[in-house]
């Protein structure tokens, strides 16, 4: 073989190459478009047969003989209250647990600290969630005398402990990425150490926390089988934390295995769906956001 | 020079103290699972068929469903990922473009598991005809895991230097030939690695298998791929809430959750010690 043909099929096998990966590429755009698609597509049987209003009512009981009812509020009201109250516990812990590691903890301490945080997040949310049944659900019910441990606030305690580690490691790179020149400036003006932290540090790291903190948002609004284990899932409007709620997630996980394929119910479960996609899509969309246009590095 | 008055101590402590918290309660709850778990561990346990919806018996076909899962999404997902890093890191400019299939990477990797659960159920189960089965459960998890296996690999790409490329192009190789040769040796090891630790993660997925291929109980192995099965997450879930009598089943769900939770953390142990090794082989 001369050199000009190990050259000219050289050429052609990178020219196809390229295309190969271009193509493999646009598989990831393939699918995110399948899942519009297909959502949409099941859902229209609800909106041609039903219209978009009845969505909107705020009573869930679509097995009902008489009147069944596929309104979503009690279960969007149900999502964002476990949710919030997720919040209330990982946000502190998350943000104190990234300072500390972050500038506080020794070189060792963080080394040991850092991977043991993310087994956390290694380990499976079904797993989590029988945690919670076990310990947790009846923690809550001896603590506050309640008739049942099934409520908001256990799906709380446990999703928030989900989220800890995705605030942990995104708010830390960010408060990594403040510029020396910063820390140096403040403790050059007599500034003490904590003062540095929480009146220069975090601040300018405040973009990348706060897109921390709607990515571990997305993840508890998203997550599934812990908070259908653990809340109870009474479908119904109520922004009390001990009342038993049931999720967006655990509707559809809880109802899709008993509905009629094509049948009204199963269309609003899609429904569900949408909605859910759409929330988590625009979470991650903000916090994509707030992170470039703040200069924040991934 | 780190000035330390009283202020700075006691904000230190309480950070700490939130901190130890944390380790605390993850340190709680493995060994919570670990010490209610080992007394249901037995050679039986695990190779004997469940009896009496599973309150009996092992968990022999739960295990292997979930190993045919993890296959499956494997053999789909790593060369999808992979190959979409290689375009992001060494083919890609800065156009249009590249800006959406990050964007769909993005998306992909904040959609809910359940919300690809219904995907699964809608293009695999109904729309292909594939059914509750094996390939549809496979399919859907590999959809899932694409996003992380794709950023895995990319940084394993990126963290080879530019001078390795460079010099080879200077040469007059091709870009296949640059990339092939002076860049996949080296970054392969940690592709790898990266793609295993995410598709470990799919084991653990209940959520998306829930709608797609999870058999509640099915006390025989699988013969084709379009049979379903039981797997250890879901076996779990159905052990922990569908069972009149909870307590009798204690051990068992004791026992199907540290199973799962030594499969998931064993393969993330793994991936991490063999990425430690081969980040000391390689010094740039």
């Amino acid at each position: 073989m001369s050199i000009e043909s190990v050259g000219i099929r050289r050429r052609y096998v990178d020219r196809f190459m390229r295309w190969t990966f271009t193509a493999m590429a646009s598989v990831t755009i393939l699918i995110v478009l399948a899942i519009f698609l297909f959502l949409f597509k099941e859902s229209l049987i609800f909106l041609r047969e039903e219209g978009i209003m009845p969505l909107l009512s705020t009573r869930w009981s679509p097995t009902s003989v008489q009147e069944p009812g596929f309104g979503v509020l009690p279960l969007v009201t149900g999502s964002i209250l476990v949710t919030l109250l997720a919040g209330v516990v990982a946000v502190p812990l998350g943000i104190a647990g990234a300072v500390y590691i972050a500038e506080v903890a020794r070189p060792l301490e963080r080394e040991i600290l850092k991977p043991f945080i993310e087994l956390l997040a290694g380990i499976p949310s079904v797993v989590l969630g029988f945690f919670g049944l076990v310990v947790v659900v009846p923690a809550v019910k001896a603590a506050f005398g309640l008739s049942s441990g099934m409520n908001a606030l256990s799906g709380a305690a446990v999703l928030g402990l989900m989220a800890i580690p995705t605030i942990i490691s995104v708010s830390e790179d960010a408060l990594r990425a403040v510029p020396a020149s910063y820390r140096n400036a403040s403790l050059a003006l007599g500034a003490s150490h904590q003062q540095t932290v929480w009146r220069v540090l975090v601040p300018a790291a405040i973009p990348g926390i706060t897109a921390a903190v709607m990515l571990g948002f997305g993840r508890i609004v998203g997550e599934t089988m812990a908070v259908m284990m653990v809340t109870g899932n009474a479908a119904k409007m109520t922004f009390v934390p001990t009342d038993s709620v049931r999720t967006m997630t655990a509707t559809i996980a809880a109802e899709m295995g008993e509905v009629a394929q094509g049948s009204v119910h199963y269309s609003a479960l899609f429904c569900v769906g949408v909605l859910l996609f759409f929330a988590t899509f625009l979470l991650n969309l903000l916090a994509l956001n707030v992170f470039k246009r703040y200069g924040g590095r991934a | 020079m780190r000035t330390v008055n009283h202020r700075d101590r006691i904000a230190e402590w309480c950070m700490r103290v939130l901190t130890y918290a944390i380790v605390a309660a993850v340190a709680y709850i493995i060994l919570h699972i670990v010490w209610n778990g080992a007394p249901a561990m037995s050679w039986a346990f695990l190779t004997e068929m469940p009896r009496n919806s599973g309150v009996e018996g092992g968990i022999y076909p739960a295990i292997v469903g979930t190993g045919l899962l993890v296959l499956g999404t494997m053999v789909v997902a790593l060369p999808l990922g992979m190959a979409c890093a290689i375009y992001l890191s060494e083919y890609a400019s800065q156009s249009r473009f590249t800006s959406f299939i990050r964007l769909a990477i993005a998306t992909l990797a904040g959609v809910p598991s359940i919300v690809f659960g219904l995907f699964g159920l809608g293009l695999f189960v109904i729309f292909l005809n594939f059914g509750s089965s094996i390939l549809a459960g496979s399919l859907t998890l590999a959809c899932m895991v694409l996003p992380t296996v794709i950023v895995a690999s990319e940084e394993s790409l990126r963290a080879v230097p530019r001078s390795q490329r460079e010099g080879s192009l200077a040469l007059g190789a091709s870009q296949w030939y640059t990339v092939s040769h002076n860049v996949l040796p080296y970054a392969v090891p940690g592709m790898v690695t990266g793609s295993v630790l995410a598709v470990g993660r799919a084991a653990g997925e209940t959520a998306p298998i829930l709608l797609t291929v999870a058999a509640s109980f099915l006390p025989r192995l699988p013969q084709t791929v379009y049979d379903q099965v039981m797997a250890l997450p879901y076996h779990l879930y159905i052990l922990a809430t569908q069972n009149p009598d909870a307590e009798a089943a204690r051990p068992n769900q004791y026992g199907t959750a540290l199973v799962l939770l030594l499969l998931v953390l064993g393969v993330n142990c793994a991936a991490i010690l063999i990425r430690y090794r081969f980040r000391k082989k390689y010094k740039w």
